[in-house]
């Protein structure tokens, strides 16, 4: 199993919900972030003084799916997320050892 | 003397005015409090709140009296209207018909704006005792007595120098109240280089917009009759402000690469200060040249802080002082007695000499000392023993929190509904569920930084 986990936009955020939907995936979780990339944040002048606001607000989703779907799964996040400008994110895939589901107990693919 | 007629019109047009130049102090604190940080705004609102509460009654106990009673030259006979336990109910004047009681509410609207304008000065670090204490006393020793040499028949009134609502009796005065204070008081932590960026655009612009339609009381009204005078008052209001607007932007655009609200709603305020003291005396043409020119100016002045050093935190002084001496010295130059007759002034570009910008000149300058160095002397004296802003932990701690024990926002995550989930579109946890087919979100806030 992998955990597929994207730093996106937040006006993003929409898209990729329809995409891992269309895809059938059952769950994700989102939380709000803060972070810059290669970009380091940006500029705001405000009456001609220059301030430079590093930590951008950004969401970070969280998706658990077998290795089979996996591919799938992040082309869906990464197309959905895309707007070909700076600062659209990152996606990256981690293992997971074991899954289970709290309400029943369920382990493994039988958890997702 | 003959018993003056009170005139019904005038009377409604002057009430209406004095309600709209109320709702300035409110904008103002708006205007204000979108530019301080997010754990200030209270505290930047309170002082045009108190404001209001302490100069009305100030007005009532002896303000009036010194700004509009018999006056010696300096200030008006204090005994006059004290404590306006007198029959105030006959007209003020033969060019003002209405009931003195209307007269001195609208003029006691001026008071208390031209106070509030100074708080600009001390954002985010303000000791609310020492605002009050020194509220009190400037309205008293400078306020009052100013507003009697411009208006009440003191010395700058008959030296033949005009002021028609107010550029050097409130904007130069209260500019140059914040001046003094900038210079003398504790700088924000950090200042000039920490981030002090507005932490609410909106709000500002709200501001601006509820002064802006109150301004025409201020400007309009001021004509004391709802008349052809209160009609060109209030066009050449307008369309200064307007072009102030594109004045601001068109530097910033030049300058900056982008034009911005913040810029937008700062070029109406400054055209609005610039067009106050000419706005009866004036073409439409004249304004909007008026407009334009502040407009730049004031957009170049505003940076000036940063070079002399001294934190007047939201361009008091680059919005107020430095438009209101454009406006005062404009009369001078492009003042026609085409609307106001013979007993208006008449600018150098339309054959007036120089007479009249020199009389401009001396009294704008003289308000501008006199506020500056008796801000000085207060603020001083009021730092020195109660404190005039709380300690720089204090700062840092917030000084909503520290002054008013109060916070303008909840941060918290099962309330809050602002940050990345709000720019998301995402309901707070509390919120409305999403369909059921929809996968459930979290709502939890993580403070972690990614990348």
């Amino acid at each position: 199993m992998k955990l597929v986990t994207a730093v996106i936009k937040p006006y993003q955020l929409d898209a990729v919900k329809e995409a891992l939907h269309a895809l059938g995936v059952a769950g994700l979780t989102v939380s709000e972030v803060q972070g810059y990339g290669r970009q380091k944040g940006h500029t705001e002048v405000y009456r001609g003084a220059e301030y430079t606001v590093e930590f951008l607000p950004k969401i970070r989703v969280e998706v658990l799916t077998d290795e089979i779907d996996v591919e799938k799964v992040v082309d869906a996040v990464v197309t959905a997320a895309r707007t070909g400008k700076i600062g659209d994110g990152k996606v990256w895939v981690t293992s997971v050892d074991d899954v289970i589901r709290v309400r029943t107990g369920e382990r493994g693919l039988d958890a997702l | 003397m003959p018993e003056i007629a009170i005139d019904s019109g005038h009377t409604a047009w002057l009430l209406v005015s004095s309600a709209l130049v109320l709702l300035m102090t409110p904008g103002l604190a708006f205007f204000y409090g979108g530019m301080t940080k997010s754990k200030g705004i209270l505290n930047m609102m309170m002082m045009s709140f108190s404001s209001i509460a302490i100069v009305s009654l100030l007005w009532v106990f002896y303000g009036f009296s010194v700004a509009f009673g018999a006056s010696n030259g300096f200030f008006g006979d204090i005994t006059q209207y004290a404590f306006m336990t007198q029959d105030l109910t006959g007209a003020w004047s033969e060019a003002v018909p209405v009931p003195t009681f209307v007269f001195a509410v609208f003029q006691m609207m001026f008071a208390i704006i031209t106070v509030a304008l100074i708080s600009g000065a001390l954002a985010d670090r303000a000791k609310f005792a020492g605002w009050i204490v020194y509220a009190v006393a400037w309205a008293t020793i400078v306020y009052f007595p100013v507003a009697n040499w411009v208006w009440g028949g003191g010395w700058i009134f008959e030296m033949g120098a005009f002021d028609f609502a107010g550029g050097t009796a409130v904007h130069i005065n209260a500019g140059a109240a914040a001046l003094g204070l900038a210079i003398i008081l504790r700088k924000r932590n950090g200042w000039p280089s920490g981030a002090y960026k507005p932490h609410n655009v909106p709000t500002i612009a709200l501001g601006a917009g509820l002064l802006w339609f109150g301004w025409f009381g201020f400007n309009a009204g001021s004509e004391g009759a709802a008349d052809a005078i209160a009609g060109v008052a209030f066009l050449n209001t307008q369309v200064a402000t307007a072009a102030a607007v594109i004045g601001w932007l068109v530097v910033e655009w030049i300058r900056d690469g982008k034009p911005t609200l913040l810029g937008a709603s700062s070029g109406a305020i400054a055209g609005l200060v610039a067009i106050t003291p000419a706005c009866a005396y004036v073409e439409p043409i004249g304004a909007i040249g008026l407009g334009i020119v502040t407009g730049a100016i004031c957009a170049l002045a505003v940076g000036l802080k940063y070079k002399l050093g001294f934190d007047d935190s939201l361009d008091v002084v680059g919005v107020h002082m430095v438009g209101g001496l454009i406006g005062a010295l404009s009369i001078g130059l492009i003042a026609t007695q085409k609307f106001y007759g013979e007993a208006g002034p008449q600018g150098l570009f339309y054959g007036g000499g120089v007479e009249q910008l020199g009389k401009q000149a001396a009294g704008a300058f003289a308000v501008l000392a006199y506020s500056l160095i008796i801000s000085i002397v207060l603020g001083l004296a009021i730092d020195k023993t109660i404190g005039m802003t709380v300690s720089s932990e204090a700062e840092t701690e917030g000084v909503d929190q520290v002054e008013h024990a109060e916070s303008a926002y909840d941060f918290s995550a099962p309330t809050g509904g602002g940050g990345a989930f709000a720019l998301a579109g995402i309901a707070p946890a509390s919120g409305t569920p999403a369909a059921p087919a929809a996968p459930a979100t979290s709502a939890t806030v993580d403070e972690k930084v990614a990348g």
